[in-house]
């Protein structure tokens, strides 16, 4: 899967396959926030493009178009200058509609730094 | 990191100035505008490394959503005058439409009720009309010096 500009403004990679896929941010200055720690902001786009992966593989090829409707996330606890993991996971996917939400960590994926709910829009299918 | 200005008054544009190159909100280069009594306008200009959507030259969501948690946070200065350390709990982003690529998207924070350890935020960006919006934002802050 090719990632957007954007993700690799973020540093993202996309690792492993199946249940074990996740996307992975390293630390570092271009996701700085308040000293020691990351920028939600930062955060907030590791977990949307986490969603994103998760939807793409849902929809598999001849996907539909797809549009953001919101995105709200919660932060659970500061995250630290080190690699941030997300995994997303599509909770509902209707004609029109998709529920995806995705959790991020750290050390323990038990106790996540972070967590976003997405509502997206889905276009018809096909070109 | 040393400088960070926490005294009897609160100054958005100095503290953009001087936080111009640092870290996530420099790499985007977030810009002030302008400030009120509660609220902080700042600027997004358009950039092709926050692009997310290729086929379409749309910006990502996830700068937008910078834009915002920086314009709400300092929002929240702006209406008690002082810097206080602050994180984000929680923020909502309603994505009304896409960004028109190629424009400067600017994000207004606004702070409309500051409690003990919590405070209220809401925000709207849009990418030229103030009256045909790009989001709208509702969030809340937690402020990490309050007993």
């Amino acid at each position: 899967m090719t990632l957007p500009p954007y993700a690799d403004f973020l540093g993202l990679s996309v690792v492993g396959e199946g249940p074990a896929r996740h996307v992975t941010m390293p630390g570092g200055d271009h996701v700085l926030g308040r000293p020691g720690f990351l920028h939600g902001g930062a955060i907030a786009g590791l977990l949307e493009i986490a969603g994103m992966v998760a939807l793409f593989d849902a929809l598999g090829e001849n996907r539909p178009r797809v549009k953001p409707v919101n995105v709200t996330v919660d932060f659970m606890r500061g995250g630290r200058l080190v690699d941030t993991f997300a995994k997303g996971r599509v909770v509902r996917l209707g004609q029109r509609i998709a529920n995806v939400a995705i959790d991020a960590w750290q050390d323990d994926p038990e106790r996540p730094i972070a967590a976003a709910r997405m509502t997206l829009q889905l276009g018809p299918r096909g070109l | 990191m040393t400088g960070q200005p926490v005294g009897k008054s609160f100054d958005p544009a100095t503290f953009i100035d001087r936080f111009r190159n640092y870290g996530h909100n420099g790499a985007l280069g977030i810009r002030y505008v302008d400030h009120g009594g509660n609220w902080v306008q700042l600027a997004l200009d358009y950039d092709p490394r926050l692009i997310g959507n290729p086929e379409t030259g749309v910006l990502a969501s996830g700068p937008i959503f910078s834009l915002m948690d920086m314009a709400t946070s300092m929002s929240i200065w702006a209406k008690t005058d002082i810097f206080r350390p602050q994180a984000t709990l929680d923020m909502r982003v309603d994505y009304l439409r896409p960004a028109i690529p190629g424009r400067t998207v600017f994000g207004r924070g606004e702070c409309y009720r500051v409690a003990r350890q919590i405070a209220f935020v809401r925000g709207q960006a849009h990418d030229g009309d103030p009256a045909d919006p790009v989001a709208n934002v509702a969030a809340t802050f937690m402020f990490l010096d309050a007993e």
